[in-house]
Parts: C-alpha cells; sequence; structure tokens
C-alpha cells in the first residue's frame, strides 16, 4: 500500500448560472482589477492508501460521484500524487 | 393514520409542519433521523431548515443518512412523501426527484410571499386545487433555484411532473414573478410516481389562519389526510 493524496475539483457545468462567481466578479471590478470572467470550485484534498495511483483515482472518482459532486449541476476531476 | 416529520439536526420546520398537521386534524409527529422510519407510518415529511449546516450542498448530507433507505423504501410501497424546502433539496439530492436546487440568481437569502400557479391537479398534493388557480405561499431560501439538464427538463413537463409554476398574481408565468431563476418557474415536481413530491415554497407556512395572510398551503398538506 503507498500513501496518496487525490485532490477532486468540482465545478459546475459550462452554462450553469453560478450568481456567487458572479457577485465575486463584480467585487473584484469594484477593486479595480480588470478580468474577463471568473469561475468558482470546490477543492477536495483526500489522503488515502491503495495499491496503486489507478486505484487511489478510482476510489476518489466514487466519492466524486455518490458524495463530492452533484452530477445534475456539476462536472469534477481528479489528480492523484503520492503523498508527501 | 401518522405522518412522520423527519428531523435531522438543523432542520427548522418541523414543529411548523406538526402543528399545521394537527390544525388539518392529521395526526403526525416528529422523527429523528437516527431512530428510523416508524414501520407502520403512512406518510413521510422531510421538513425545512439547514440540516447538517448545509455543508456541501444544501440537503447533500441529509439525503445519504440512513434514514433515507426508510423514506426511499416507503415511497416505493407508494406513501405519501413530501419534501419542502431544505426537504426539497435532500429530495434532489437524494434522486426521489431529479434535478437540484441550487443558489439563487440574486445569490441572497429570499423570504417572501409568492404566487404559484397550479400546473396539474390531477396528483394528491393539487387535488383541491384546479389547474391554473393562483395560490399564495411563502418562501425562504438562498438555494431554490431549480436547475435540471434540458433533455430531463422537457421530459419532466412531457410527463406532466410539474405541480407548480412560480407565476404573477394573475397566474402570468414571468421573469419578473421567478424569484430565484428556476428553470421554467419550477417551484414543485413529482417524482416518477406522484406520491412524491418536493417544493421549495413552505406550505406548512400559510395553513394556520393567524399567522398569515394566506391558508392555501393546506391543499397541499391535505395529501395526508
Amino acid at each position: 500500500m503507498t500513501s496518496y493524496t487525490a485532490t477532486v475539483t468540482v465545478r459546475l457545468k459550462r452554462g450553469v448560472l453560478d450568481p456567487e462567481a458572479e457577485t465575486t466578479q463584480r467585487a473584484l471590478e469594484r477593486l479595480g482589477f480588470e478580468l474577463e470572467a471568473l469561475r468558482s470550485a470546490d477543492q477536495f484534498e483526500v489522503d488515502l492508501d491503495a495499491d496503486s495511483a489507478d486505484a487511489a483515482a478510482e476510489r476518489a472518482d466514487e466519492m466524486a460521484e455518490r458524495l463530492l459532486a452533484n452530477p445534475t449541476i456539476h462536472d469534477y476531476d481528479v489528480e492523484v500524487r503520492e503523498a508527501e | 393514520m401518522t405522518v412522520a416529520v423527519v428531523q435531522f439536526g438543523g432542520s427548522n420546520c418541523d414543529r411548523d409542519a406538526v402543528r399545521a398537521f394537527s390544525h388539518i386534524g392529521v395526526d403526525a409527529e416528529r422523527v429523528w433521523h437516527e431512530d428510523g422510519l416508524p414501520s407502520d407510518v403512512d406518510g413521510v415529511v422531510l421538513p425545512g431548515g439547514f440540516s447538517y449546516g448545509d455543508y456541501l450542498r444544501a440537503g447533500a448530507m441529509a439525503a445519504r443518512s440512513p434514514i433515507m433507505d426508510d423514506v426511499r423504501e416507503a415511497a416505493e410501497d407508494g406513501v405519501p412523501v413530501l419534501g419542502v424546502c431544505n426537504g426539497a433539496q435532500i429530495g434532489c439530492e437524494s434522486e426521489l426527484t431529479p434535478g437540484a436546487f441550487t443558489t439563487n440568481a440574486s445569490a441572497r437569502f429570499q423570504c417572501e410571499t409568492v404566487h404559484l400557479r397550479v400546473e396539474n391537479a390531477a396528483t394528491p398534493w393539487t387535488a383541491a386545487y384546479d389547474e391554473g388557480d393562483v395560490i399564495e405561499i411563502p418562501i425562504a431560501h438562498g438555494e431554490g433555484r431549480f436547475e435540471i439538464g434540458e433533455d430531463r427538463y422537457d421530459d419532466l413537463v412531457a410527463d406532466d411532473r410539474v405541480l407548480f409554476r412560480y407565476c404573477d398574481p394573475a397566474g402570468n408565468i414571468t421573469d419578473s414573478a421567478n424569484p430565484n431563476g428556476s428553470r421554467g418557474n419550477v417551484a414543485g415536481i413529482t417524482g416518477e410516481r406522484s406520491n412524491v413530491a418536493v417544493l421549495m415554497p413552505h406550505p406548512e407556512r400559510a395553513t394556520l389562519p393567524d399567522l398569515g395572510r394566506s391558508t392555501d398551503g393546506q391543499g397541499i398538506l391535505s395529501a395526508f389526510a
């Protein structure tokens, strides 16, 4: 078994309204920043032991499917690295 | 005849629901989620509130708690199951109903009275009304914008599973009458079978005559009578 950290990033699907991101963008613009667009995402770092990076990724993927993301509104991706 | 009002940590409309039921003569009691559903339950309400502090997404944690297996089983047995507000979010998160209730287009918590047009009167939840009736019921939510993929939305409409849409006082479905940016102004829908329903507005807050300007919510709760 090897220790891994799986990073799960959950984003709203393209085209799904993101009122919090819009509000944040407006606040940045009020502060004088120039920007074209802003998207928000949630990121989860999961420490886990697994036989291989693939096995760790598979488990993290299932976590996203079953809880971390809502497939109606979210896309997600999983990156796995060996824990430091 | 007992309706179980499921209480999660952070539920806060459970007592209101029980009182509203008592007013219309329906026996109801609160059931703590860890205790599971009584086996002889005649109805289930997932009440409003902020279960699990809305952690992750509103309703996400409660939807995955063990009592939801009981609720799913009851729903399959034909027992009426109603999710109100946070209960509606739980209903969608647990896939009892399709779609998702997410952040209001305004990005604000909105607490106000809205008008709803009855879209389908041939369900237990709307049998007290006629199609096209306009009723007045309060909302109180920050995450009530109904989102669903276009294909699934078209299926919902084609299958007549939309119960209520937000409308103006005359019953017109307009953008300005849509408080939260819901797709198609949808305020409430049924599950695959009509014994399961979710809605963001609070019928239990429009049932007692001394609690506000409308008692229009009685008709929805009378599905349990």
